[in-house]
């Protein structure tokens, strides 16, 4: 297959992700949402770096997983905390930073 | 053979995506995308990047998703609608974007004339892909992000260690957490005026509440005097 | 040539540094080295005033206008202003006045200012003052001559209010300071008016162009000229801008000796003779200042005579006195009114040093009806009172006899309407003798009251309780208000012998100048007036002038004599007198309701706008309009930015999303 096919189907996902972000009220959800985009993101590096021919890309798709690692741990952390003090899991109910 | 391989995985990943998306329980959530994930390894492994194929596999599906589902069980996943408090336009919106998106996606990488895009990828070397190369790639050229990988994963360690903790689960007690005002403060005899003087050495006096200045000493009058008087 | 530059500019420039001194010790001298500090610096000042005199007089006749350049003060488009003194005849004449006046009643005070806790700063004021005066007769253009008056102003202004806890005395500064700014706002837009015409600040450059530049009677120059005369004016309390002159009494006794006597009321005077050049070539202007001259001079003689207050007596005579002096340099007799300044100088100053030592031995109080029969108490203050009564009166052989009565016969030998304002003229000199002698008599002939019996046993009165001598509330005696201890002169060396000198020269001061006999100030004049047609051509006859001096001394002597009838042998005739004449005794004791007309055209109608400016304008325009209107945009502006920080989280997601998408299709439409 070309690149090219990659390149869509990293794009829907993406798009899809970005649709669940906006979507979803529950905050472990969005989460997972972003996990897709940051997947979509790296299928996306992964293909350029099949089209450049060297490893670049995939080094930085290594990194992109390590980062979202992190970023899930900190998320899920907070996410308990919120638990633990027992503050709704809404995303529209958190809201105490608005101007 | 390769093409029906590419579409059965990309289905199964567009798929996977929209059950994450859609699914009411956010534990069905996760399994999608564990499925999600699998696809998509399929589609690295397509792709000749085998490494990257098994490190998705083995750490993200594999330990990624399984602290999500740690978490998901603790907190419970619960029935809730998908449509936002602010009305169904959020969601019609919501589908717009992600639509819009999409096609700028779809034209900024494909509409870029970029030719490569329509071959099948560069002439590879033997060891492209493989475990060798990624290791090599780590330790030479990208020395610096790997150590800064490997940090960033320590913070987080940290991190989630500090917020998740349950007060007391250490076995300390409330009053002895540490806070800023801690560290102005000045340990006990180190001689300074406003200790002999019997006042707190602190920036947060109010904390420690009036302190009974020592007898035979002058009494502190004026601004001093009034908010030591004050109850914490 | 250099003497002169340097002597002038150290006359100038001693008091400056006195000043400083004062001020700099103000914490560390104690008991009366600020004054010896003030006197020394004054003294060096007039030694250094007759050094250039002398250097003047050595060099040529046709050098005797020295200019003394310091540095360039600005020297943008068309002004080219210098730190310029000029030093000729005039300007040293009254810089030896101004100093030598200046040092005798530093002198005075010394002592008589003794236990007030602002001794110090009362020096280092009056040394300031000084300055202010040698800047302002010193000045070589119009921008040093504006700063100069602008400081004299300020100087009174604090020499005024000296006792500033006193409410009368603060309203009398205040009162004082805006009616010498207004002067100056009339003196400045004068000065535009004349270098408008001649295009240069300079004296000598402006006195030479002006013939060349400005017609007979141009519009432009008596415009220019009757804002200098306003300026005049207000510094010398001619009608009407006098009003201030009465209260500024509030001062310490030698402050009014000093800036309400011989110095700054002169200014005026000054600057009339000055400007010669200017006024000789606009008649009408002249003739402005004559007839105001010759007004306040009529009117300020008519309210001494109903005054009660010893030093309010004088002060109206002094702005009689001033009254003769414009007159005489508007009228073109530069040399008699320049000679009246001097001799007035030293007999005024004599006059107020000896109703201070008065109003010391009344503890304070000024008040005419409660004084009597200081004379057997107080026989050195008395002989000196006298003195300078019958040189003020115009008695020969004293100086004052001499002045006044050549003014009055250099404007009767103008030959026009001017001899209207010599009639008025005699005829004021009559009731000046008349007010001066009724202001002795009352105070020192007669019975003895309480204080003067007190100090015949040799004990000086002393106030229990201080009160202010105008309203009656009482007062204390530290900073602000009086001292407690009184001086009198009897018993200060300082102020005998600054009144003894004072006396002197009111005495002899009058042989400089004997018409025809011994012309010394004429002479001495000469450079500065130099082609003015008044003062090479205008000279009473022979006739004229003997006749004057016999109508002056008859005038004089009987006026002596009705007042020696009315207050000393006939006591009662002066109520009598009251209730016959009682509306024009009440215009004269109300001082022709001068205060009550400004009050009523200038003050009121100002509070109101300031009234109606705050609830109005401020109010509506500028609290609610502009600093509203600014606030209330921002306030909008931040709320419209605040709606967009919702709190929902998806909200701003939305909002990256868009962003996002915004600017790749920015990129892609670059391509």
């Amino acid at each position: 297959m070309n690149i090219g096919w990659y390149l869509v189907v990293s794009a829907l996902v993406f798009a899809i992700g970005a649709g669940g972000v906006l979507t979803r009220r529950n905050p472990l959800v969005i989460l997972l949402c972003l996990e897709l985009m940051l997947n979509a993101a790296n299928l996306a590096l992964v293909a350029f770096s099949r089209m450049h021919g060297n490893g670049d890309g995939q080094i930085f798709a290594i990194i992109v997983m390590v980062v979202a690692a992190c970023e899930v741990t900190v998320g899920l952390g907070m996410i308990v905390a919120l638990y633990r003090r027992r503050l709704p899991i809404d995303v529209d109910e958190l809201r105490a930073l608005h101007g | 053979m390769d093409e029906a391989l590419f579409f059965i995985a990309g289905i199964g990943a567009v798929a996977g995506a929209i059950a994450v998306v859609t699914l009411r329980n956010p534990f069905y959530s996760v399994l999608a995308l564990v499925s999600h994930l699998f696809s998509l390894a399929v589609l690295f492994l397509l792709l000749n990047a085998q490494f990257v194929a098994a490190a998705q596999i083995v750490v993200y599906a594999g330990a990624v998703m399984v602290l999500y589902v740690f978490v998901v069980a603790y907190i419970g996943g619960s029935d809730q609608p998908i449509g936002p408090q602010a009305g169904k336009g959020l969601t019609s919106l919501a589908i717009l974007a992600a639509a819009g998106l999409f096609i700028v996606l779809i034209l900024a990488t494909l509409g870029s004339g970029l030719a490569a895009i329509d071959s099948e990828g560069a002439s590879m070397s033997g060891t492209f892909g493989q475990p060798g190369q990624i290791g090599e790639l780590l330790l030479t050229k990208f020395l610096l992000p790997f150590e800064v990988a490997s940090f960033l994963l320590l913070v987080a360690a940290v991190g989630a260690v500090v917020l998740a903790r349950r007060r007391g689960a250490i076995g300390v007690a409330a009053g002895e957490a540490l806070s800023v005002a801690d560290l102005f403060r000045m340990p006990e005899g180190t001689g300074s005026m406003r200790e002999a003087l019997g006042r707190p050495t602190g920036t947060n006096t109010r904390e420690d509440g009036p302190v009974a200045p020592r007898p035979g000493l002058p009494t502190p009058t004026g601004v001093s005097a009034a908010s030591e008087e004050d109850p914490a | 040539m250099t003497t002169v530059k340097t002597f002038a500019w150290l006359c100038l420039l001693a008091p400056l540094a006195g000043s400083i001194l004062n001020a700099l010790l103000f914490r560390v001298a104690r008991g009366r080295i600020p004054g010896v500090i003030g006197t020394f610096f004054l003294f060096v000042s007039f030694v250094a005033a007759v050094v250039t005199f002398v250097a003047l007089q050595d060099l040529g006749e046709e050098e005797r206008q020295v200019r003394a350049i310091a540095w360039d003060i600005a020297n943008t488009a068309g002004v080219d202003a210098q730190l310029t003194l000029l030093v000729d005849p005039l300007a040293v004449f009254m810089a030896l006045v101004v100093s030598g006046i200046s040092s005798l009643i530093h002198l005075y005070s010394v002592a008589y200012m003794d236990s007030d806790r602002g001794y110090t700063r009362f020096f280092s004021y009056l040394n300031f003052f000084v300055f202010s005066m040698l800047l302002l007769v010193l000045a070589g253009n119009f921008l040093v001559l504006i700063v100069g008056w602008a400081f004299v102003g300020a100087a009174s202004y604090l020499l005024i209010s000296f006792w500033y806890r006193r409410s009368t005395a603060t309203a009398a500064g205040i009162k004082a300071f805006v009616i010498n700014v207004l002067g100056d706002v009339g003196l400045v837009l004068g000065t535009y008016f004349i270098f408008r015409g001649t295009g240069t600040l300079d004296f000598l450059d402006a006195f030479a162009k002006a013939p060349d530049v400005f017609g007979h009677n141009d519009g432009d120059l008596v415009a220019g000229l009757i804002l200098l005369l306003v300026g005049a004016f207000a510094k010398s309390a001619q009608v009407p801008l006098h009003t201030w002159l009465p209260d500024a009494m509030e001062g310490p006794t030698p402050v009014s000796a000093l800036i309400h006597a011989a110095t700054m009321v002169t200014a005026g005077v000054y600057l009339i003779a000055r400007m010669w050049p200017f006024f000789e070539l606009t008649p009408a202007a002249a003739a402005v200042g004559a007839i105001v001259g010759a007004v306040t001079l009529f009117i300020a003689a008519t309210i001494a005579l109903t005054q009660t207050d010893l030093k309010r007596v004088i002060a109206y005579s002094t702005m009689s006195q001033i009254g003769y002096m414009v007159m005489a340099v508007s009228s073109g007799a530069y040399v008699a009114g320049l000679f009246h300044l001097m001799t007035h100088a030293f007999f005024k100053a004599l006059l107020f040093m000896a109703a201070g030592s008065v109003i010391a031995a009344m503890a304070g109080t000024q008040n005419l009806d409660r004084m009597g029969g200081f004379r057997r108490a107080m026989p050195f203050t008395f002989g000196c009172m006298v003195i300078g009564g019958l040189a003020l009166a115009g008695v020969p052989p004293f100086s004052g006899f001499f002045s006044k009565d050549e003014i009055l016969a250099f404007v009767a030998a103008r030959d026009d309407w001017h001899i209207i304002l010599a009639v008025v003229g005699y005829i004021a000199a009559f009731m000046t003798a008349v007010y001066t002698f009724r202001m002795i008599f009352r105070a020192f002939l007669g019975d003895p009251v309480p204080e003067a019996r007190e100090l015949e046993s040799g004990h000086l009165h002393h106030a229990e309780v201080h009160t202010n001598p105008m309203t009656g509330e009482v007062e204390d005696t530290d900073v602000g208000f009086p001292g407690p201890v009184h001086h009198i002169a009897e018993r200060e060396l300082p102020m005998k012998v600054a009144m003894g000198a004072l006396a002197v020269g009111a005495v002899i001061a009058g042989f400089l100048q004997i018409p025809d006999v011994t012309e010394a100030i004429d002479h001495f004049l000469e450079p500065t007036f130099a082609g003015s047609e008044f003062f090479e051509e205008l000279d009473p006859s022979g006739g004229l002038t003997a006749f004057g001096l016999i109508l002056g001394t008859v005038l004089s002597l009987s006026g002596i004599a009705l007042a020696h009838f009315i207050w000393v042998r006939r006591p009662g005739t002066a109520e009598r007198v009251r209730e016959r004449l009682a509306p024009l005794y009440g215009l004269f004791v109300n001082k022709w309701y001068f205060d009550e007309l400004i009050d009523a055209l200038f003050v009121r109608p100002g509070r109101l706008l300031g009234a109606v400016a705050q609830s109005v304008i401020e109010r509506l325009f500028v609290d609610g309009g502009i600093t509203g209107g600014a606030t209330s945009v921002v306030r909008a502006g931040s709320a419209a930015v605040r709606a967009v920080q919702t709190g929902f989280l998806r909200n701003y997601v939305g909002l990256i999303v868009l962003g996002m998408v915004a600017v790749t299709v920015y990129f892609l439409l670059q391509t």
